[in-house]
C-alpha cells in the first residue's frame, strides 16, 4: 500500500479530503491552498486537473476549470506542482483527479513516470467506470498508487460488491444523483446508502458531492469515515480570485478561505497538525 | 469482415465503450436492457414502422438526378430523399424510435441536445406527438445563430435551455444534457441525436437509422458507390450499415471547412487523435494536452469535434473511405443541384453531393452512385444567401 495513504488515511475516522483545481487561479495559490488545507486537518488532497468538458462537474468546478485553463494548466504541469507542495511541508497523499482523455493523451507510461518522480499517491478518474478500468487498476497497483473508485446510490448491489472488493485508498460515495455542487441537506436515503457501502468496504468510506456546511459534516460523520469537499471550497477560492492573484493580498485571501474551512470541519474536532 | 460490432462492452474494435461517471452507469444499464427488450418485441417494431410510414411519410423515394448526371457526363447519380421526411431530415427516424422507447420505459420527459436545432426540432416534434415533456439544451452561441429553430421548438411546446458553459455550442449542450439527465434519470429519457455517446447509444441510433439503407436495398440494385456526409455520422451509419456485406464502395464525407490547412474544419478522422468524448473512445479534435477543440464548418450539423465510434472502426478496417469537402465545394454542389434538379439540399447533404460530383465524371455512365440526401436546405437559406450574396458583391 502507498505509504502516505497508510499513514494519513487508512483506518482513520473523520477524514477530511478537500478538492482544489490545479492552477485556479494560479499555481502559487494552489500550492499555498494545499498547505493551508493540511494545516486545517486535511488527510489527503484531491488535485483537480482542469478540462474543457468536465461531464461530472457542476458550474462551480466548471468555472474553476476555465480559469485554470486560461492560465495554461495541464495534467503534466499540475503533477509538477506536487514536489513544490512537498518542499513547503505537504506530507499527506495527493490524488490526481483527472478526466480520462487527459490521461490518455499523456499516456500511461509518462503518467506513472511523473507519479514516481513527483511523489503522487493516488488517481481518480471520474469517467473511467469499473468496467473500463482493469488496465489502470493493475498499473496503479504496480506503482503503489491508490485508484479511487466511486459508487453512487444507483450502483447495484452486485456492482458495489465488485467495486468495493477492489477499492484502494478510500471509497468515494456520491451523495446523490447529478453533478458536483452544493445541496441543501442530506437525508435518510444517503445514510442507508452509506451503511450499505460500509458493509462491503475494506477501505475508509468517504462521501462527496454537495458537502458544504458544518451541519452537513455533523449530519454525515456518524455514517461514514469522512467527507470530500470540492465545490464549497472552490466557491471560496472564486470569491477571492482577484486577491489570490495580487501579491499583497494573497496571504490574506488564503486566511479568509482558511477561516471558512476551519468552520466547515469543526464538527470533526480535529487537532491541528501544524499550529 | 463479418465481425459483429459492437461487442458486449459496446466496443467497435478499440472504439466505443462507456466512459461515463458512475452516476450514469445505472441509467445506461436500464436503457440497454429496455432497448434489447423492445427490439425483440414485434409490437414495438411494428409500431415504430407504422409511425415512420403514417407520421413521417416513409418510405422516402430514390430520385434519379438525370440532369445533373448528364451535365457531369459520367456515373449516374441517385438521391435517397431523406429530405422528404417529416421535419425535413433523417433525424426524425431516430427521434421516433427513441421517443417510443421512452414511452415504453414509462419515462415522462425527454431531454435532448442540439447544435443548429435540427435534432432539437425532431425531439420537440416527437415529444408533442407522444405526449412527453421536452427540454432541449442549446448553446447560447447557437441560439443566437438559429433563431428560427429556437422558435420552432418553442412552438412545438419544448423548453429551450440556453447553455453558457464552455464554448457555448453543441459539445457543451451535450455535456449539459447529460448532466441534467444524470440528475433526473428516474423520469427522464436522454434522446441523443447521433451515433455518438456511451454504449448503447451509437448502436441504438444506428438501428433506428438503418431504415435508410434497408429501404434503399429494396428500391434499387446495389449501386457501385454510396456516399453520405458525416458529422457525428447518423445518416451515413443508417445508410451504410445494411450495405456493409455488399460489394459496394462506401464513402463518408467530413467537413473540411475553410480547408484543413487553415485549422478551421471538422475533419475528425483525418486530423483528430484517439480520445474520449461524451462517453466514447473515438477520434476527436483536441489540442496537445487533450483539451477538446471547437470544430468549424459552414454546416452546423457537421461541426462536431468527435465522430461516432463505429465510423472510427469502419475507417480503421478500411471498409469505408472518408473524404473531406470544403465549405465552398459544398455550396457549389448545393447551387448545382438546385438549378439542375429543383432540389435545395441541406448544406450537410451538399457535402456528400459534392463528393459525388467530383467522382462521377471519372466513371463510366453505366456506374451508379447513390447519395444520401440527408436533409432539405430550407433551414440554410439564410446562410446560403449570405455566402452567395457576398460573392456577387466582390
Amino acid at each position: 500500500m502507498n505509504k502516505r495513504f497508510k499513514e494519513h488515511v487508512d483506518g482513520k475516522k473523520d477524514l477530511f479530503i478537500p478538492f482544489i483545481t490545479a492552477g485556479d487561479p494560479n499555481p502559487e495559490s494552489t500550492i499555498d491552498l494545499a498547505i493551508m488545507l493540511q494545516e486545517e486537518g486535511a488527510n489527503a488532497i484531491e488535485l483537480g486537473i482542469p478540462y474543457s468538458d468536465p461531464l461530472a462537474d457542476g458550474p462551480v468546478i466548471q468555472r474553476a476549470s476555465e480559469r485554470a485553463l486560461k492560465n495554461g494548466m495541464s495534467l503534466e504541469k499540475a503533477m509538477d506542482l506536487v514536489p513544490k507542495m512537498r518542499e513547503k511541508g505537504l506530507q499527506i497523499p495527493v490524488i490526481i483527479f483527472t478526466y480520462y482523455n487527459l490521461l490518455l493523451q499523456l499516456g500511461e507510461e509518462r503518467f506513472f513516470a511523473l507519479v514516481r518522480k513527483n511523489n503522487v499517491d493516488g488517481l481518480l478518474v471520474p469517467d473511467l467506470p469499473y468496467e473500463e478500468s482493469e488496465e489502470w487498476r493493475e498499473s496503479c497497483e504496480k506503482n503503489e498508487t491508490a485508484l479511487i473508485s466511486l459508487v453512487a446510490p444507483t450502483t447495484s448491489e452486485e456492482r458495489l460488491k465488485k467495486i468495493a472488493n477492489e477499492a484502494t485508498g478510500f471509497l468515494y460515495c456520491v451523495s446523490s444523483l447529478g453533478v458536483t455542487g452544493t445541496r441543501s441537506h442530506f437525508g435518510s436515503p444517503v445514510f442507508t446508502f452509506l451503511e450499505r457501502v460500509k458493509k462491503h468496504s475494506n477501505v475508509p468510506v468517504a462521501v462527496g458531492f454537495g458537502v458544504s456546511s458544518p451541519e452537513h459534516v455533523k449530519e454525515l460523520k456518524d455514517y461514514c469515515d469522512g467527507v470530500i469537499v470540492g465545490s464549497a471550497i472552490i466557491r471560496q477560492v472564486e470569491s477571492q480570485v482577484d486577491a489570490l492573484q495580487n501579491k499583497e493580498l494573497q496571504k490574506d485571501a488564503i486566511e479568509q478561505i482558511r477561516a471558512y474551512v476551519r468552520d466547515l470541519v469543526a464538527p470533526f474536532e480535529k487537532s491541528k497538525i501544524h499550529s | 469482415m463479418t465481425t459483429k460490432v459492437p461487442d458486449q462492452r459496446g466496443r467497435y474494435g478499440q472504439f466505443g465503450g462507456k466512459y461515463v461517471p458512475e452516476t450514469v452507469m445505472y441509467a445506461l444499464e436500464e436503457l440497454e436492457s429496455s432497448l434489447n427488450d423492445a427490439m425483440k418485441s414485434e409490437e414495438f417494431i411494428a409500431h415504430y414502422h407504422e409511425e415512420l410510414k403514417k407520421y413521417s411519410g416513409r418510405p422516402t423515394p430514390i430520385t434519379h438526378a438525370e440532369n445533373l448526371s448528364s451535365r457531369l457526363g459520367g456515373a449516374q447519380i441517385y438521391l435517397k430523399r431523406e429530405d422528404l421526411n417529416h421535419t425535413g431530415a433523417h433525424k426524425l427516424n431516430n427521434a421516433i424510435g427513441q421517443a417510443l422507447l421512452a414511452v415504453r420505459m414509462g419515462k415522462e420527459k425527454i431531454v435532448a441536445e442540439t447544435g443548429a436545432g435540427q435534432h432539437g426540432v425532431a425531439a420537440a416534434t416527437v415529444a408533442a406527438r407522444y405526449g412527453l415533456e421536452c427540454k432541449v439544451f442549446m448553446g447560447e452561441e447557437d441560439i443566437r445563430r438559429q433563431e428560427l429553430n429556437v422558435f420552432r421548438m418553442k412552438l412545438l411546446g419544448a423548453e429551450v435551455v440556453p447553455v453558457s458553459s464552455g464554448s457555448k455550442t453543441l459539445k457543451d449542450a451535450t455535456n449539459e444534457a447529460i448532466r441534467y439527465w444524470v440528475s433526473n434519470v428516474e423520469d427522464t429519457f436522454y434522446l441523443i441525436g447521433s451515433v455518438v455517446g456511451p454504449h448503447p447509444y451509437p448502436k441504438m441510433v444506428r438501428d433506428f437509422q438503418r431504415v435508410i439503407g434497408d429501404e434503399s436495398r429494396t428500391q434499387m440494385e446495389t449501386p457501385n458507390k454510396i456516399i453520405a456526409c458525416v458529422g457525428g455520422g447518423s445518416n451515413a451509419m443508417g445508410m451504410f450499415y445494411p450495405y456493409l456485406e455488399e460489394d459496394v464502395d462506401l464513402i463518408g464525407v467530413e467537413a473540411s471547412g475553410k480547408g484543413i490547412h487553415t485549422g478551421k474544419h471538422a475533419a475528425t478522422l483525418s486530423e483528430g487523435r484517439l480520445g474520449v468524448i461524451h462517453g466514447s473512445i473515438t477520434y476527436l479534435l483536441q489540442n496537445e494536452t487533450g483539451q477538446i477543440q471547437e470544430p468549424y464548418s459552414i454546416s452546423a450539423g457537421l461541426d462536431y469535434p468527435g465522430i461516432g465510434p463505429e465510423h472510427a472502426y469502419l475507417s480503421e478496417t478500411g471498409r469505408v473511405t472518408y473524404k473531406g469537402i470544403t465549405d465552398q465545394e459544398a455550396l457549389d454542389a448545393l447551387e448545382i443541384l438546385s438549378e439542375e434538379e429543383g432540389i435545395i439540399p441541406a448544406i450537410e447533404s451538399a457535402h456528400a453531393l459534392a463528393e459525388a460530383i467530383k467522382q462521377a465524371p471519372e466513371l463510366p455512365s453505366s456506374d451508379v452512385i447513390l447519395v444520401c440526401l440527408s436533409g432539405r436546405g430550407d433551414k440554410d437559406v439564410h446562410t446560403i444567401m449570405e455566402h452567395l450574396g457576398g460573392e456577387v458583391d466582390e
